[in-house]
């Protein structure tokens, strides 16, 4: 039966030659190959997040004096609703971590080199994307904690000279968040944001096809000097068997963390109350928070917090393009940018860790 | 005082004439200033005759524009003591204590007067004060009562609103207290003078000074300010009822309102005493050191019988409501979503706040109506945090059974990929 139906397609798709090119794709195989594994599991985790994100629109309804009731709703009333809730919010910060894995992955293995320049490009807009994803989403189930996030973040926002504050209205849907950002927060969330996910993963993905899997650079020399030591498997079904081993590992960790850990609903937004004490963004933003923080009010004749946004968002574009810093000859910047990747990891865990326990 | 004033009389005629040198000049230079030759030389006297530009300029009386003059005549524009401080010109020198309610009462008796300051400010305090054991023993010549100035201040009036003023809400008992607690002060009047002692470990006085609640009790709410006299035993229920209504609702229709009026014992008191009202618990409803019933009713009575189910319904329903908590956080605390019943809670609370509220009618048919009604609750709650366990441990178990699948997953492709690269 099942052969039947290959067969039947096959004779009006030509499977085999639309297969080919993952049949003749190959994975390098050294002791580093297992990092190859994260984005994968970056869009396992997505495809994760699309199917709950999906079952979620059924119940879920946007507006300040709804969005938390049909919350509360689906964690309460509907079958497995909270195992859906919990797994889209779980999913959603270990979708970012793994983005955040895979990222530093990349930029140690120095797999940005020239020719893929334009994937490091994708991935990291990529990042960007799936933290807006995080931003605005956390809004929709409109409680305290989420509501005054999303005011500080605007206003974050608001900092930027001249085009901060259209930025901010924008945002809001007006000078305050109300239930008008909260619909405009659902739009961005669920229609422009996966949209351009979407388009982004499928070039990304065609670039990694096109492009093939990268070597480190020493292990490139090596297999260039002596071609007997290329070790390869075969993407289909070699490699492509071991990444379902790790998506499995992924669905295992999720469901634990979902049913041990179920995320918490908070409390409804009360605009009229002050804002929690001490409160904080979530754990991706932290060490951005954590810095604008730490900035004085007044550098020289600067404001601050203008000083620390510019600061910010020149770093992200400077992130972006980083593949265009290193030169032809790979000596004279491999030591610098690898220099930079570490600090940057090691500022990104040390002020995150430092703005949770900071009062 | 006259002969003393001509000995000065030399000093304070140039000390005059060096005043009126330094006003004339602070007039050319600019600085023209209402002249107050009162508080000019009050500044130097010494006790209760010194009054600063600094002490006056805090009293409410002069922020509203009027002068020393307004109530101690005379002529304040004039440095020379004799011009002043002369009888023609209606100065009228200290004022005499029997004179004081009479003198405030020139203006804040008149509403046409007081309208001008303050439209809603009462103007009947005089006749209030006249049928005040303050007043009448005033009338009778007592002059140690307390008159207008010795509770409001004088000179340094302030308004009660004012944090500040010695009747604000939360400084009226230690201002009552400056006589009342004086046991030699009372000794005459022969009655307790520990009134503000007892006060202090209250439950009002918590509720004033600890949480600070300016709506909560103190001397004037219950004995009233200007017409201050002790409430008469029959009407202790009135004066406890303007905040306790639905207590006083109960407590009028009880049979214990008829039985204390019979015998002359003032209501509410009997069990809660007066300045020294404690938190009230259901222990009170006890057998032991707290418990009240018992002081009047005799072991194994009707009453005894009653109060002992009415004790047991009110422990029964405290308990499950504590139970009920106790589930709801061990639910919250596993992450369950457990918000309704905790909102619900209240209800249960609420039932038995008023459970305790009808413990005033001394029936177990009313109390017990209540309790029942937050015994559902509090049991609809109890169990919903018991099923959200439940909840919690069935998805574990599913979550168990998932990983186990999972892990059978992973060694099948394992042992499939063994297989395919041997």
């Amino acid at each position: 039966m099942f052969a039947a139906l290959i067969r039947w397609l096959d004779e009006r798709l030509n499977l085999d030659g639309l297969l080919a090119p993952f049949k003749h794709k190959t994975v390098p195989t050294h002791r580093l190959s297992y990092w190859y594994f994260f984005g994968g599991i970056t869009l396992f985790l997505f495809i994760v997040q699309v199917l709950t994100g999906i079952l979620l629109l059924l119940y879920y309804r946007p507006g300040a004096n709804e969005a938390f009731e049909s919350v509360q709703y689906i964690v309460t009333r509907v079958q497995f609703g909270w195992l859906i809730r919990s797994v889209h919010a779980w999913s959603a910060n270990l979708m970012i971590f793994t983005a955040f894995v895979h990222m530093f992955s990349v930029l140690f293995l120095k797999a940005y080199r020239k020719p893929r320049e334009l994937t490091w490009v994708t991935g990291v807009i990529l990042l960007f994307l799936v933290m807006g994803f995080g931003f605005s989403g956390y809004l929709l189930p409109w409680n305290t904690l989420a509501f005054f996030a999303t005011k500080v973040g605007t206003e974050i926002a608001g900092q930027v000279p001249i085009i901060g504050k259209p930025i901010m209205i924008f945002l809001r849907g007006g000078e305050e968040v109300t239930g008008a950002t909260l619909s405009r927060f659902f739009g961005f969330h669920v229609a422009v944001l996966p949209g351009l996910v979407t388009v982004l993963i499928a070039v990304h993905l065609f670039l990694v096809q096109r492009q093939g899997i990268s070597v480190p650079p020493k292990l490139e020399v090596q297999w260039t000097e002596n071609p007997s030591q290329r070790r390869e498997m075969k993407f289909f079904p070699n490699f492509m068997l071991r990444e379902m081993m790790a998506w499995y590992v992924a669905m295992g960790v999720l469901g634990a963390l979902a049913a041990i850990f179920p995320w918490n609903l908070g409390v409804k937004a009360d605009p009229f109350v002050s804002a929690p004490a001490g409160i904080k963004p979530e754990w991706y933003f932290l060490f951005m928070f954590q810095t604008l923080k730490l900035i004085p009010s007044k550098v020289w004749f600067v404001d601050g917090e203008v000083l620390g946004v510019l600061g910010c968002s020149l770093a992200g574009m400077l992130w972006l393009l980083l593949p265009f810093f290193e030169s032809d000859q790979p000596a004279r910047t491999k030591a610098w940018i690898t220099g930079l990747a570490i600090f940057a990891l090691v500022y990104v865990i040390g002020m995150s860790v430092y703005g949770y326990v900071a009062q | 005082m006259a002969t003393l004033r001509n000995k000065l009389r030399p000093f304070l005629r140039a000390r005059s004439a060096w005043l009126a040198g330094c006003v004339a000049l602070a007039s050319c230079l600019g600085y023209g200033q209402a002249v107050n030759s009162c508080l000019d030389c009050h500044s130097a006297q010494p006790g209760a005759l010194e009054v600063t530009p600094e002490k006056f300029s805090q009293d409410i009386h002069a922020q509203k524009g009027l002068t020393c003059v307004s109530c101690h005549g005379g002529d304040a524009s004039s440095y020379d003591p004799d011009q002043a401080m002369n009888r023609k010109t209606g100065w009228k020198g200290k004022i005499d204590r029997k004179q004081v309610p009479q003198l405030c009462a020139s203006c804040h008796s008149n509403p046409a007067y007081m309208r001008s300051y303050n439209p809603s400010l009462r103007t009947d305090q005089l006749d209030q004060y006249h049928t005040s054991m303050h007043g009448k023993r005033l009338a009778a010549g007592d002059t140690k009562v307390a008159v207008c100035t010795d509770c409001h201040s004088v000179h340094d009036l302030r308004p009660p609103s004012d944090p500040r003023s010695t009747v604000n809400p939360v400084n009226v008992a230690k201002t009552c207290s400056r006589c009342h607690s004086d046991a030699a002060y009372m000794k005459q009047y022969g009655i307790p003078t520990d009134q503000f002692a007892k006060y202090s470990t209250s439950v009002h006085h918590d509720a004033m000074v600890v949480r600070g609640d300016l709506s909560a009790p103190t001397c004037t709410t219950c004995h009233g300010n200007h017409g201050a006299a002790p409430p008469g035993v029959d009407k202790v229920q009135n004066v406890c009822a303007t905040c306790h209504a639905f207590q006083a609702q109960m407590y009028e229709k009880s049979s214990h309102n008829k039985a204390f009026q019979e015998r002359s014992l003032p209501g509410c008191v009997v069990c809660h005493s007066n300045h020294g009202i404690q938190l009230p618990s259901d222990a009170m409803l006890g057998t032991g050191p707290a418990g009240v019933c018992m002081k009047c009713h005799a072991p194994g009575d009707h009453c005894d019988r009653a109060r002992a189910d009415i004790l047991a319904n009110l422990t029964q329903l405290d308990r499950a409501v504590k139970d009920a908590d106790r589930a709801l956080r061990l639910a919250e605390s596993s992450g369950m979503e457990v918000s309704e019943a905790r909102l619900s809670q209240d209800q249960a609370l609420d039932s038995l706040t008023k459970a305790r509220v009808t413990i005033h009618s001394f029936q177990t048919a009313l109390v017990d109506q209540d309790v029942q009604a937050g015994m559902k609750i509090a049991s609809a709650n109890l169990k919903a945090g018991q099923d959200a366990m439940v909840e919690r441990n069935h998805r574990r178990i599913g979550l168990g059974v998932c990983l186990i699948a999972i892990a059978i997953m992973l060694i099948g492709l394992w042992l499939y990929i063994r297989k395919i690269e041997s």
